[in-house]
């Protein structure tokens, strides 16, 4: 094994340990009668806030290789990513089962009549989608273009990701626009390349 | 040059005792001795407001409002719950937030400016506004509306009595309260969540209904700080914001008074705010509510249940809205 490849493992396994953390800590709770006194509403937030954090991290990767020229970065995006859905599965998960109970009218008009739930929904199926599509095979078969276009809409995601937060909080709460804020220069960071490609251009002429 | 050396023996200035203290405890030793009643002292005269909180009230009144007149499904929801879930956002908004940070909360001594138009308008003592009345237990449903719920045993006197002793006049139409509004006691101020100081109001009829309660215990107790220390509102077919905590100010007024919630989003929060399954906050459902602490499934967790219209009251306080949309008037 070449030592590029051995910190590779080492670092995946990193990752592996640090995304099922928060799980692993979830269970605990649950075991130790740690969930408040209403489980149901503190469980659904904290998987929501750890799909939030880790889709996060995710969206981080690309910013990372690009103010650090660390092209290795990428080779874990995958990974974060699927994490990041894996939280929003159970997120959802817990709504239907914990929350609403199977209730499934109920579901739907929340769906259908509330906007956040509408726009959490949105973003949670984006999610499945690109998880669905991120194996090697399909990103052969689909070709890097169109693969990359389709998985560009993890930005609509995120940012559904943000509103869906925004949105749930009552009063002005800071904390959501704070996740926002961050959403906003993760995306950002994105245009420095281009930005510099322009500018080089503008010198040329 | 005079240089002032400090020895151990030193009174510090800290210690000497402020004059307003000193005051207050001849005034406490004065009542207790006019009324020859030193061994049985209220906890409320005790100025030490750790050891207050969680001290029973003495004297307290059974009413018809039980739990067991409440029905089978409406058991009490435990003490630690009631006091470890709370939503007050002048110490945090978290639900947790409250029972860690309300320490810094000083619920003695406390006065209780009233105003407006009443007949007896002045600064009152706590002790003084509670004092001459019944404390009675009353047993309550408590929704949130946030669609969770509980069953709350409160002691307290009902608001019509203390507004009767005070003397509301004609032009009363309404009853304006007000929250503390100190960021040393209450470090969520910092933040602009809501408008500060909270603020809340009832209109004349809501607050001499029967139901209307001015809490200052729950569970046979001094009421812990982070439920509202140390009086409070609690209007049991309303949504819980309504119930304002921490009381120092009671105005009589002829307008409709702004309250906090509505302020902060007119939309979704009404002057009103009665508990009404048919009429949905804009962002969720009201039909069903989480009872905290009720019956789990398979599942170990509680399923959510149908609230009741004016969660439960409609016999006591329908007849105040007859005529009224409620929905419009949400």
């Amino acid at each position: 094994m070449r030592a590029e490849d051995k910190i590779f493992w080492v670092f995946k396994s990193i990752i592996w340990a640090l995304c099922l953390l928060p799980l692993a800590w979830l269970i605990w709770l649950i075991l130790n009668q740690g969930l408040t006194a209403n489980p149901a509403e503190f469980m659904n937030r904290y998987l929501g806030e750890w799909a939030i954090r880790i889709l996060w991290v995710a969206l981080a990767v690309t910013p990372v290789k690009i103010l650090t020229g660390w092209k290795q970065a990428l080779r874990f995006r995958r990974l974060i990513g699927l994490f990041a859905s894996f939280y929003v599965v159970l997120h959802v998960t817990s709504y239907v089962v914990v929350d609403q109970y199977f209730d499934w009218t109920a579901i739907w008009n929340d769906i259908v009549k509330r906007v956040y739930i509408t726009v959490g929904m949105a973003s949670f199926l984006i999610l499945i989608a690109l998880a669905a599509t991120s194996w090697s095979s399909i990103v052969k078969r689909l070709g890097g273009k169109v693969w990359k276009r389709l998985h560009q809409g993890v930005y609509l995601a995120g940012i559904m990701a943000a509103i869906h937060f925004i949105m749930m909080r009552k009063g002005f709460q800071i904390e959501p626009f704070i996740y926002a804020g961050i959403l906003a220069a993760l995306l950002g960071t994105r245009l420095v390349p281009h930005l510099k490609k322009l500018k080089k251009k503008a010198a040329a002429a | 040059m005079l240089i002032r050396h400090s020895r151990a023996s030193d009174v510090l200035s800290s210690e000497i005792t402020p004059h307003s203290v000193l005051l207050n405890r001849r005034e406490v030793l004065r009542a207790a001795a006019a009324t020859g009643a030193i061994a049985g002292l209220s906890p409320f005269m005790l100025s030490n407001t750790a050891v207050a909180a969680s001290q029973k009230l003495p004297n307290v009144i059974k009413t018809k409002w039980t739990e067991h007149a409440l029905g089978k499904d409406d058991k009490l929801t435990p003490y630690d719950d009631v006091t470890s879930y709370n939503n007050f956002y002048e110490f945090g908004t978290g639900k947790g937030d409250p029972a860690r940070n309300a320490h810094t909360l000083k619920p003695k001594p406390w006065t209780v400016v009233v105003d407006g138009h009443v007949e007896k308008p002045g600064h009152y003592d706590f002790d003084d506004l509670i004092r001459g009345h019944d404390l009675e237990e009353r047993v309550y449903r408590f929704r949130c509306v946030e669609a969770w719920s509980m069953v709350i045993p409160w002691v307290g006197v009902p608001l019509v009595k203390i507004i009767k002793r005070l003397g509301a006049t004609s032009n009363a139409k309404y009853v304006a309260f007000e929250t503390l509004a100190d960021i040393e006691q209450m470090p969520g101020q910092r933040f602009a969540t809501l408008k500060w100081p909270y603020r809340e109001g009832l209109r004349m009829d809501e607050a001499m209904n029967p139901l209307t309660l001015m809490a200052v215990g729950l569970y046979g107790k001094v009421i812990p700080n982070q439920n509202g220390a140390p009086i409070r509102l609690v209007t049991p077919w309303k949504y819980g914001f309504k119930s304002i905590k921490s009381i120092v100010r009671i105005s009589f007024t002829e307008e409709m008074p702004p309250t906090s919630w509505n302020m902060s989003a007119p939309r979704e929060y009404g002057f009103y705010s009665n508990v009404n399954p048919l009429v949905h906050h804009p962002r969720w459902s009201q039909a069903k509510e989480r009872r905290l602490g009720g019956p789990t499934n398979i599942f170990g967790f509680t399923p959510k249940r149908p609230t009741l219209m004016f969660n439960g009251y409609e016999e006591e306080v329908a007849n105040m809205y007859h005529g009224m949309d409620l929905k419009r008037n949400y």
